[in-house]
Parts: C-alpha cells; sequence; structure tokens
C-alpha cells in the first residue's frame, strides 16, 4: 500500500561538542506522501531535518534520496537536489516585493537584467492557486505573517521540490489559513510530492498526513501509518509515558479550579482602550489571583492590547487603572515598576537575547534591583539563577550557556523566569505556550495556575481554544479591534469562544455575558 | 561553560592573540634591536591613542552602532586646549587645568550630540555620525582659523610626554582605560544592558532596559575619550594642526575593534581583544618601516589585516 520510497536516512548520527543530539535516528517517506514528524523539542527532530537539508553535516549514517544517495553540504544544494523547506521562523527578505522574495536567486532574466514583468505574473499566479490574491509588487513586510509563511511556501513550490519540509508551518496561521495550506499540501500529494510536516498540533497531523514518525531522545522511536495509532497513544510515545498516566491528566497542564477567583480585588480595569485601527474599544478586568483568557482570531488586537497595557505602545485614548490607581505607562520601564511583565509572542524576535548567557537573560529586567551603585551583585545573581533553573526545570548545561543554544520549551522558561523572579502583580502571557513541545507545554500551563493561586494575576493570550477553556477564570473575546463578550464561568466553552470570536456574543445578557455597547 | 566556548574554535579565539605573538617573534629574529625597551615604548606611545579611542568605539560597536565622528571630536578637543592654557588672562596653572577639562566635555558634548540624533530621531549611527565627521573637522579648523599652533609647556604635555616611575604616561592611561571599560561591561548593569541592546534591541525594551538613555551614554563615552586622546595627540607633537590631529582615526579603532573579535553586528564584546587588535595592527606598521617599506604599502597590509579579521568573524557565525 506505501509507495516506493523517496527519501530513507538511516542510522544518522550527530554529535555537538557536549550533547548527543541524533543516535541511529531514521526516517523514510515515500513519494507523494504527507509524512507527520513529531517528538518533543530537543527530540532531535530539528537536527535531523537540518541534516537532510544540509544546514549540519552528519557524523555517520546514510541518506538515500530519489534513488541516489546524497550528501548536501548547503541549503542551497539541497534545493537544486529538490528538498526545499519552509523554516519555522520566516526567513525572507521584508523590504523586497513578495514576488522578490519567491523568485530570489533565480529570477527570469531578460538580457542578463530582471524580467519584472515575467516575475511578477508568475509570483501572481503562484499565489493565486493557493487563494491568494494580493499585489505581488508590495514590499513583503507591509502584509501580516500569513501571507509571509504562504510566501515561503509558495517560493518552496515554485523551484519544482521533490520533498517540502514544513517546520511548524502553521503556528503563526488562524484556522481558514491552515485550510488553505492543506488544500496547497493535498495539491503537492496529488502530483507527488511529498512533505514532510512537522507540527506540534495532533490534529493537524491527523488531517493532512499518512505516515507519522516519532522520535524521542535522539532517536527514531515509531514509525507507522497515522490511521493506525490513536492521538493518546502517540503523545504516550512521545513523552515515554504510559497510556493510562496520559489519559487521567486532561487534555492541557490546567487542573479544575476550586475557587472563585473573580472574588480578589481589582488589580487591573482597562476601558475603551483605542489606538489606530488595530484598537478600537478594548475594556478588560483582572481581579487578584484570577487568569483572564484574551482570546480572538490572527489580528483581532490580542497582542495589540498587551503592548498597550505594559506601555510597549501608546494609546490614543482610553483608561487603564491599575490598583485603584489612574496610570499611564510611557515605557515598559513604567509598567515594570508597577508590577507587570510581559512575555512577548515572538520568542526569537522580542524575548531572548541571543548570545547572551541564560543567566544574563534570566535577570535582564531584575538588574536594577540586584545592584549596588550600578555594580551587579554577583553572587545574589547567581543564588536567583540557579533558584529558578531548579524551579522551573530548565534543561541547560549551566547558567553560563547561550540562551541560542537551548531549545524553544527551555527558552520559554527562561523567559517566564525573566518576570517571575520580579515577584510581578499581574503577568502577560502572549502565547506562553507556542512553538513549545508537549511536556513543557503542560509544566508551564500548572506552573501559571499555581502562580495565579498564589495571588498573580495573568491575563493570557492563546490561539489554542483548550488552552483558554482549561486555564482561564474568565476569557474576554476580541474581534476587529473590540471586546465583543466576557465569558465567565460556566459560559466557558469551546463553543461559546468560537461563537464570540466569529459573530461577537450570542449569548443574551440575561446570562451574565456582558454585551459590549460596541455592538 | 566549556561547552560554549569550545563552540568556537581555537583559531578564532585566540587568532588575534596568535597574530600578534607571530608578528613579535618575526621582530624578534629579523628586526635589529627589536629586543629593547625603547622599542617597547614607542610602539606603546604610538598605539595608546589608538587604544584609548578604540575602547569607546568597542562600546559603540557592542550597542550595534558605529562612530565615524571621533577624529574629528579629537581634532576639536586638540584646537581647543592651546586656547585655554596659552591663554595669558588666565592664570598658568588654571589654564592648564581647564585645558584638561573643558576640550575633554565638548567632545563628550559632541557625543552625545551624535547619541540624540541617533535615539531622538532614529536616524543611523553610521549617517549620524558622519554629521560631525564632516563638520566636526571644519568646527576645528573655524576655531583655529586654520593656523597651526605650536607651543612648549611641560605641564601640559605630561599627558603626552609625562614618564611617572619611568613609564610614559599615556601608556598608563591606556592600560587604566582598558581594564576600566573591561570591568564595566562584566560587572556594571550599564555593561550588560550594553550588550542586551546590541544583541536584541527589541527584547531589550520590553524588558525595561532604558535603551535611549544607554545608547547617549556609550556616544558620549566616546566623545569623552576621543577628547582625551586628541590632548594626548597635540602634546606628543608639541603643536596642533586642526588638518592632522586624529585624521582617519575612526578607521584605525574600527580595524582595532573587527581585528579584536568584537562582532560588528553588536551583542558580543572583547574590549582586550580590541587591546591585542590595536597592537596588531601597530606592529605591522612598524615592522614594515623597519624593513624600510614605504607607508603607503603598509596602508595595503593594514587593509588585508582588516579582511582576514572579518573572515575569521564570518567563519565564527557559521
Amino acid at each position: 500500500m506505501r509507495s516506493e520510497l523517496l527519501l530513507e536516512m538511516r542510522d544518522i548520527t550527530k554529535t555537538f561538542p557536549g550533547v548527543r543530539a541524533l543516535t541511529n535516528a531514521s526516517l523514510r517517506v515515500g513519494s507523494g506522501e504527507v509524512h507527520a514528524l513529531i517528538g518533543q523539542n530537543g527530540a532531535g527532530k530539528s537536527t535531523l531535518i537540518k541534516i537532510l537539508t544540509g544546514a549540519y553535516r552528519r557524523d555517520s549514517g546514510s541518506v538515500v534520496f530519489a534513488g541516489a544517495s546524497v550528501d548536501f553540504r548547503s541549503p542551497q544544494a539541497a534545493q537544486i537536489g529538490g528538498v526545499s523547506t519552509i523554516y519555522q521562523e520566516v526567513n525572507l527578505v521584508l523590504y523586497r516585493s513578495v514576488a522578490e522574495n519567491i523568485f530570489m536567486g533565480r529570477e527570469p532574466k531578460r538580457f542578463g537584467l530582471i524580467d519584472w514583468k515575467r516575475m511578477n505574473q508568475e509570483a501572481k499566479v503562484l499565489l493565486e492557486r493557493f487563494n491568494i490574491f494580493i499585489d505581488v509588487t508590495q514590499p513583503l513586510g507591509s502584509y501580516n505573517i500569513a501571507i509571509q509563511q504562504m510566501t515561503a511556501i509558495a517560493r518552496a513550490v515554485s523551484v519544482k521540490a521533490k520533498l517540502v519540509v514544513m517546520d511548524e508551518p502553521t503556528s503563526s496561521l488562524d484556522d481558514a489559513e491552515v485550510e488553505v495550506l492543506f488544500d496547497v499540501i493535498r495539491q503537492l500529494k496529488a502530483s507527488g510530492v511529498s512533505v514532510i510536516f512537522v507540527s506540534h498540533r495532533l490534529d493537524e497531523l491527523y488531517a493532512v498526513c499518512d505516515f507519522v514518525t516519532i522520535m524521542r531522545d535522539g532517536q527514531t522511536v515509531l514509525e507507522s501509518p497515522i490511521k493506525d495509532i490513536g492521538k493518546l497513544e502517540l503523545v504516550a510515545k512521545m513523552l515515554n509515558r504510559d497510556l493510562s498516566d496520559v489519559q487521567s491528566s486532561g487534555q492541557t497542564g490546567f487542573t479544575a479550579r476550586t475557587r472563585n477567583a473573580s472574588d480578589g480585588a481589582l488589580r487591573l480595569e482597562a476601558s475603551d482602550l483605542q489606538r489606530g485601527r488595530a484598537l478600537r474599544g478594548v475594556s478588560l478586568s483582572i481581579h487578584e489571583g484570577e487568569i483572564v483568557g484574551l482570546a480572538g482570531l490572527l489580528g483581532s488586537g490580542r497582542t495589540e492590547t498587551a503592548r498597550a497595557l505594559f506601555g510597549a505602545d501608546q494609546l490614543s485614548s482610553g483608561q487603564v487603572a491599575f490598583d485603584g490607581r489612574q496610570k499611564q505607562f510611557k515605557t515598559p520601564g513604567d509598567a515594570i515598576q508597577a508590577g507587570i511583565g510581559l512575555c512577548s509572542e515572538d520568542r526569537k524576535l522580542e524575548g531572548i537575547i541571543p548570545y547572551l548567557s541564560v543567566r544574563e537573560n534570566l535577570t535582564l529586567a531584575l538588574l536594577p534591583q540586584l545592584a549596588k551603585n550600578g555594580v551587579v551583585d554577583r553572587a545574589r545573581q547567581a543564588e536567583i539563577v540557579n533558584r529558578f533553573i531548579t524551579r522551573m526545570g530548565i534543561k541547560t548545561a549551566g547558567a553560563d550557556q547561550p540562551i541560542r543554544e537551548l531549545s524553544g520549551g527551555n527558552q520559554q522558561k527562561v523567559l517566564l523566569a525573566r518576570w517571575m523572579c520580579l515577584n510581578p502583580k499581574l503577568l502577560i502571557l502572549d502565547e506562553p505556550t507556542r512553538g513549545v513541545d508537549v511536556g513543557a507545554k503542560a509544566e508551564i500551563q500548572s506552573l501559571i495556575q499555581e502562580l495565579a493561586m498564589d495571588g498573580l494575576s495573568v491575563l493570557m493570550i492563546s490561539s489554542e481554544l483548550e488552552e483558554l477553556f482549561e486555564g482561564s477564570d474568565r476569557v474576554v473575546v476580541l474581534r476587529d479591534g473590540q471586546s465583543v463578550a466576557t465569558l465567565t464561568h460556566d459560559q466557558i466553552s469551546q463553543e461559546s469562544i468560537m461563537q464570540a470570536m466569529a459573530h461577537g456574543a450570542t449569548i443574551n445578557a440575561g446570562t451574565g455575558v456582558n454585551l459590549e455597547s460596541a455592538l | 561553560m566549556a561547552r560554549a566556548s569550545s563552540r568556537e574554535g581555537f583559531g578564532q579565539k585566540y587568532g588575534a592573540l596568535l597574530a600578534l605573538a607571530a608578528l613579535i617573534v618575526f621582530n624578534m629574529i629579523f628586526t635589529r634591536y627589536f629586543l629593547n625597551l625603547q622599542t617597547l615604548y614607542v610602539n606603546f606611545t604610538q598605539v595608546a591613542t589608538i587604544v584609548i579611542v578604540a575602547t569607546g568605539m568597542t562600546l559603540v560597536i557592542a550597542t550595534g552602532g558605529i562612530d565615524l565622528s571621533v577624529g574629528s571630536l579629537m581634532a576639536i578637543s586638540g584646537a581647543l586646549a592651546p586656547m585655554l592654557f596659552l591663554n595669558e588672562s588666565l592664570p598658568p596653572i588654571l589654564g592648564v587645568a581647564l585645558a584638561f577639562v573643558l576640550p575633554v566635555l565638548t567632545a563628550g558634548a559632541f557625543g552625545l550630540f551624535n547619541g540624540f540624533l541617533i535615539t531622538r530621531y532614529a536616524i543611523q549611527p553610521i549617517i549620524a555620525t558622519l554629521v560631525l565627521f564632516i563638520a566636526g573637522r571644519g568646527i576645528a579648523q573655524v576655531v583655529t582659523n586654520g593656523n597651526l599652533t605650536t607651543f612648549s609647556n611641560m605641564t601640559f604635555q605630561f599627558i603626552g610626554r609625562g614618564r611617572p616611575l619611568g613609564l610614559p604616561f599615556q601608556v598608563l592611561l591606556m592600560f587604566a582605560l582598558v581594564a576600566l571599560i573591561a570591568w564595566v561591561i562584566r560587572a556594571t548593569i550599564f555593561g550588560r544592558y550594553v550588550l542586551a541592546i546590541g544583541g536584541n534591541e527589541a527584547a531589550a525594551k520590553l524588558s525595561g532596559v532604558p535603551v535611549s538613555r544607554v545608547k547617549l551614554a556609550v556616544y558620549g563615552i566616546s566623545g569623552l575619550l576621543s577628547g582625551l586622546a586628541g590632548l594626548i595627540v597635540i602634546a606628543i607633537n608639541s603643536s596642533s594642526d586642526a588638518n592632522q590631529v586624529g585624521l582617519n582615526m575612526e578607521l584605525d579603532a574600527i580595524a582595532a575593534v573587527a581585528v579584536g573579535g568584537t562582532a560588528l553586528t553588536g551583542g558580543k564584546v572583547n574590549v582586550f581583544g580590541t587591546l591585542i587588535g590595536a597592537l596588531i595592527i601597530q606592529l605591522i606598521r612598524y615592522t614594515l618601516l623597519a624593513k624600510g617599506v614605504p607607508d603607503a604599502v603598509a596602508l595595503i597590509v593594514k587593509a588585508v589585516i582588516i579582511i582576514l579579521a572579518v573572515y575569521s568573524q564570518r567563519v565564527r557565525q557559521s
């Protein structure tokens, strides 16, 4: 039933100084097959893919691609050989046009000059195939991240690849865009192109993949047709846990809440926040010890709300009261001093300082409190860093290790610790578990809950309904830059959140949902 | 820690030091009278001003910026100082004291002006500091009417000619400043902020780092150190020429920083590397001179060294 193999990687071993990343790992992909590659962060997925695409060289093992033994020396060589990669973080030139990005390095030429007309035309046709109708002559940076991602995919498709590797392509897409992507994947499959699909979202794997390979601790632990293995078994294999453990622990790391957290004192109240077209009337309140979920589709103003509350962007109008006092934070520094922390959505762009150590990254916001006359108290710094490395279970070779060498989940834990060590009153978390493996995700979720039990207020932005549903005491739903509904306790369900995201609140005011006047 | 550093090969980590050692060994064998105290002093006194300016440049580059105005700021400070210590309406002691302080502060203020353009109007550092690169030397020439001033004032010239404990004063000053800046980077909040801004400015801002204040300070410090270097140069020469003081200094300083292993993209810094880098450039110039190679050829060799340094950085990144 399986078609002939397009790719066979066998006994791949790769060692970095001090760490063995892969031990006899293998990966087999049939032609025209959509193949899921999953595993926790640090399981070796990325390393295996980078070896395939020529970004790393293997220590030993063999790679057979399209019937020939290959050893790509660079991503360009792999691309010429028929392997295209779409990376987790979009890797394109934001200042150049969409068309230029698609054809960069192999522009259609005429008399030795770039044939702009042909290039723009071909780019347009290519994107229309994916139901994207945009002006391809505009700079890529003027479009949202979803369009940028589709541009990356269009680029990969247009080089006539035999195998397209997608490393978490859906992490920045909304549901409709994911559907478009899946259509593209099915088109690729129909034309005989194979796809390796890396994702942490299980539903997506089942929706689009034929086979699955599970990796753990640098080894391949299972290869199976995906329909022969259930979701729970998949998770269990990935985590190396018994099936019964997984079943008893629910979908997320959040456990059922036992108290009514909104009984606490009012910590923050924001009313009618406005800023350009992004925010057009957002109101919300957060009590002591309460986790408020902030829901909404991509572009509904969630991140903009977080930045405005934190003083990273200035409001054009609206009021914010914190601990009963009117506040206008001019800079993040002001907000931090008042006791607010913000863990941003994009770890790489706005979170980590890549070359600095875990220690310096962890204490960056705390430094003013760690210093006497401007000189850092190294002993106290070390004490705090070590405490949080232990408490959060951060896997690192030591506090001196540069943070860029850590896996995504561990980087996220360091960033959380950056705020936790300040003992904040309010923590704003923008997609706290995005791009984080299943194990670390559950740990982060239960940590958030534990902190809330101790009185911390949390504003949690998430695109995952389960996370909002199981983790929040209340959910505020945004739509087109406005808060359209506030769901309390028993009203929170995945259906009610989706309803509000799509249509505004549909439950009437009598049952306790606040219908905002903006409707 | 071992793991982190082992990622950078031995050659890249100690490349600059090895190059310096090779140059010294070469000279020990082939250059007559190389191994003598006089040669050491000559090289160190000549390199001191480059190193002093380059330590400030190291801070600027660590934030991801660059400062092209350093040479012109040296000229301004060099032009102002004689007007103070040669001024007959001031008591001699006061004149000399002011000559040490005011020109340096003026250069520092011009440095702050660079920082102001960069932080307030978000002008790229290379453009913002180009303003004073051009205008600064003009200001120095206007102040002096373009005239060469010669003088002999041993109190003032102590900064370039004094020998406390038998050692050239500016060399002691150079070592003290390198040690101070290295300590600042390693031990103070300011140093951590400099690296955080160079490594990821958006992340630093969201973590409450006062980005604008730190950048202002960095350009201000670069200005102060340039002003100080300007004083040393005129003290050594016993003359101040607004056309000559600090000419091409920005290039020597940037080259020293690059050869020393500080990333030109910011976020990674090596202050002692800058000292080594400056010594390499100086020793190459000295070696070629000792071998009778004309100064013009020395310029070409200098360029080759910079290419090698940048190449080693590229290897490091991949």
